[in-house]
């Protein structure tokens, strides 16, 4: 039964997504294509926080790294999108490795805060970096190239972006969520309530971390990617601890113990976001306000207060 | 000669000055029922700390079935073939029973990097799993979250995450820590039967006396860090100073 | 400016911004210590006391060294407050989600002073017994900031006198060190982490006011100094009250002389040193095993 509404509402949501563009105004399609991307991104780190209980502050650094790869890609190179898009990632996933490698041996707040200095750093070479990156303005005006093996989209088209987007995220989240039921998602899950007791089960702790942390920021570079090719910027902002911020306030929102959970908050999120900022500019008091609430009476997010709701108990 | 199975040779770990063992040499043997009996403080977690990788001697070595296992981590450890369970119950609470034991069995087939399998659906893993679980009597409880189970029947499933990684030896810190009587029977029998399948071989620390006495076939005694005595059962109850140290304070 | 000139300038450089990141982070290990939370909204109290030194000196029209003591005062019993009702509530949770509640507040106090003061930038002037310079060794250094080192080095010293040499110290280390054992011999353990918090926020205000006539006070001063203070607690070591001196006065060097011969890589210096220390000791330099 439980299986058949969940089936349910998926479908369901893939119908609207895909009618989306017909029935409303660009601007809706707009912040959909952020949304889906920014899910995207949040998904990935969750990998990290909900199925590993790491919490990362650095996740910009794979971000920017996709983010940055694929404008330079664009801007000196003019390859398929498509080869892009399987490029830059890969970038992203080789920093992951130097990175994880060194951040997997640590716990709780010194993992939080030793992936936030290598996502600083980053940021810093993105910034400093000029003749490569830029500088502070970052790269911008790259030209969008052709997708590549015979697709006929227009990427500077917002409708034909958004529906590339929407499939590229699907693939990504299917992926991901294969991840998740795997025996090493469940290796994953187990790691999460107690990292000992696993590696004296015989499990090469710290390495099954780091195979995490490599998908997770393999698929932070595919979101990063897709966000300079859609907001035609690779800025350093994008690896600064704010922009690590996101993600985690994202999947909080909506609950990092549901695999939807966390592409839920981003809509939520930017949703909220698009909505109060037409109002006021100090949306973050609101956002600080709603956090506040969620992690006090809500910790198990949205998805966990719709749980309640339909009586549902797993 | 046969190679020794379980051989400590001249273990001391100290932390700054306090030394926590000195100087142990000790053999257990394949198939005999071991137990590692002294008062709080001898000794006895520091050792399987030592036994199971979470700890490194400072002096000494320790060897299983021919191969050096001081300097090697936990995971390795366990795959030579020694298993731990730990005193404080240390299960997966937020996972099903039935999956506490596959986590276990993943890491003993090495299935932890196929993405592409799907635990649920994978009818030979989770036969093989409830067989386990069958062994100790959880078969009912397969799809209940961990964390809802009884404090004796978690003890159990702490006993089944160390039993399905096949160990040929298997350390128990106090298996019936905390448990009523009927549950301390039902554990003694169900160990006597696992030891007399011959599949493993028990060290057992603990603190009540009649469990050691009904199972053990060889008693370790340490005290103060040291090995003070060793023999079997009717040995360690008449060792003079064994009553002095130890037996004096806890039993009558 | 000959090298010894140039190196005593940077010298004072590092001690400058040192001590007064050793006030605002002592706060902020302190209430790790002892509450187990690392304090995300810590940068944003810094904030508040500057802003409240703005306002009672513009508004109320106190003068500096009245409105430098009743500020922090003020900060601190918002702090109260926050334990009081939101942090206490979560104790018993995961440390993350420490994390995440301070971050929320850091949100909220963040928004709070763009609404209250808006988003431009203020100046606090400082006192006028302590304008214009001073010259030490052929170096001439605002007065100012004589008077900041000097009164962080007292603070410093008077931190440690209450926490090692009286009976609110041993209590708060008691309580510290295992809550259950501090609540069975009649340590009130929830007060004591009540007045902690607002001793820690106490500190970050008191940092915040000292600091206002040397800086700028706009809506993201807070932003910088919390991932500052974040560095220096974890070079020194989380938890660890030497630690926090020790680890300010390394990224006051880092920026006092990384300032002054690598300004390329200023900014990147002080997260490779932090960095360094996680990989090599997590405890920090200062902190136990």
């Amino acid at each position: 039964m439980r299986k058949k509404i969940q089936l349910g509402v998926l479908l369901l949501l893939a119908v609207v997504l895909v009618l989306l563009p017909k029935v409303s105004p660009f601007f809706i399609v707009f912040v959909a294509t952020e949304i889906l991307i920014l899910g995207l991104f949040a998904t990935s780190f969750n990998l990290m926080f909900g199925y590993c209980g790491l919490l990362s502050f650095g996740h910009g650094a794979f971000f920017g790294t996709g983010a940055y790869v694929a404008g330079l890609l664009l801007q000196h190179l003019q390859w398929d999108f498509i080869w892009v898009l399987a490029v830059a990632p890969l970038a992203a996933a080789v920093g992951a490795t130097l990175i994880g490698w060194l951040c997997v041996r640590l716990n709780e707040v010194y993992f939080s805060m030793l992936t936030l200095a290598f996502g600083m750093m980053v940021f810093a070479i993105a910034h400093q970096w000029r003749s490569v990156t830029g500088g502070s303005d970052g790269l911008a005006g790259f030209p969008l190239t052709e997708v590549g093996i015979g697709l006929d989209i227009v990427l500077a088209n917002p409708f034909h972006f958004y529906y590339l987007t929407l499939l590229i995220v699907a693939l990504s989240l299917a992926a991901i969520y294969l991840l998740t039921i795997s025996p090493f998602g469940l290796i994953l899950r187990a790691m999460r309530e107690n990292t000992e007791r696993v590696a004296f089960a015989g499990i090469p702790a710290n390495r099954y971390r780091l195979y995490g942390f490599i998908l997770s920021g393999l698929f932070s570079g595919l979101a990063g990617a897709l966000f300079a090719t859609f907001s035609r910027v690779a800025v350093p902002e994008m690896s600064h601890w704010t922009q690590s911020a996101e993600p985690i306030l994202m999947t909080i929102l909506g609950g990092s113990q549901y695999f939807f959970g966390p592409l839920a908050g981003a809509a939520v999120f930017l949703g909220l976001k698009t909505l109060i900022t037409s109002y006021t500019s100090e949306w973050m008091i609101y956002l600080g306000v709603i956090l506040l609430g969620m992690v006090l009476f809500l910790p198990k997010g949205i998805f966990g207060l719709l749980e309640r709701w339909l009586g549902g108990r797993t | 000669m046969t190679m020794p199975f379980l051989e400590v040779a001249n273990v001391t770990k100290a932390f700054g000055h306090f030394v926590a063992l000195r100087r142990i040499s000790l053999t257990v043997r394949e198939g005999r029922t071991t137990a590692l009996i002294g008062p709080n403080g001898a000794g006895k977690t520091t050792f399987y700390n030592l036994l199971s990788g979470r700890l490194q001697p400072s002096e000494g070595t320790v060897h299983f079935c021919g191969r050096p296992v001081s300097g090697q981590p936990p995971h390795k450890i366990n795959k030579m073939g020694i298993s731990r369970s730990f005193q404080i119950t240390n299960i997966f609470s937020e996972l099903t029973v039935l999956e506490n034991v596959l986590v276990a069995l993943i890491a003993h087939l090495n299935l932890g990097l196929r993405f592409w399998r799907i635990v649920n659906r994978d009818k030979k893993l989770a036969a093989r799993g409830m067989e386990v679980l069958e062994r100790l009597g959880l078969g009912p409880l397969a799809s209940s979250r961990a964390g809802t189970l009884s404090y004796g029947d978690k003890r159990l499933l702490e006993l089944a995450i160390v039993l399905a990684t096949e160990p040929k030896l298997v350390l128990l810190d106090e298996p019936t820590a905390g448990m009523t009587p009927e549950e301390t029977h039902a554990v003694i029998r169900l160990l006597r039967s696992l030891a007399a399948e011959g599949k493993y071989t028990f060290l057992i620390t603990e603190h009540d006396m009649n469990v050691v006495f009904g199972l053990a076939d060889h008693i370790f005694v340490f005290h103060h860090g040291e090995l003070l005595a060793e023999g079997t059962c009717e040995e360690i109850r008449a060792h003079p100073e064994v009553r002095a140290a130890y037996l004096g304070e806890e039993v009558d | 400016m000959n090298l010894m000139t140039a190196f005593v300038a940077a010298l004072l450089n590092s001690f400058d911004i040192g001590i007064l990141l050793f006030i605002i982070a002592s706060g902020l290990t302190i209430v790790f210590g002892v509450l187990g939370i690392l304090n995300f909204a810590h940068g944003a109290l810094y904030m508040a006391g500057a802003y409240f030194l703005l306002t009672l000196m513009g508004t109320v029209g106190m003068p500096f060294w009245v409105g430098v003591l009743i500020a922090p005062l003020g900060v601190a019993l918002l702090a109260v407050l926050i334990e009081r009702f939101l942090l206490r509530r979560i104790y018993h949770r995961h440390p993350s989600f420490g994390l995440l509640l301070t971050f929320a507040l850091l949100l909220i106090i963040d928004d709070a002073v763009r609404l209250i003061w808006g988003s431009g930038y203020h100046i606090v002037e400082p006192p006028q017994l302590l304008r214009g310079a001073a010259s030490l060794f052929g170096v001439t250094y605002p007065l100012y900031s004589f008077f900041t080192i000097g009164m962080g080095i007292l603070i410093g010293i008077a931190v440690w006198l209450i926490f090692h040499r009286t009976r609110i110290g041993k209590t708060v280390r008691a309580a510290a060190l295992d809550p259950e054992m501090a609540q069975a011999v009649g340590i009130n353990v929830p007060i004591v982490l009540t007045v902690v918090f607002g001793f820690g926020a106490w500190l970050a205000a008191l940092g915040g006011a000292l600091a206002a006539p040397m800086r700028t006070l706009g809506p993201a001063m807070g932003d910088t100094i919390i991932i500052e203070s974040f560095i220096v607690v974890v070079i020194g070591g989380l938890g660890s009250f030497p630690g926090a001196l020790f680890g300010a006065l390394i990224l006051g060097g880092i920026h006092g002389f990384g300032g002054r011969w690598l300004a390329e890589w200023n900014i990147v210096l002080p997260y490779i040193g932090m960095a360094l220390v996680l990989l090599w000791r997590p405890e920090g330099l200062m902190g136990r095993r």
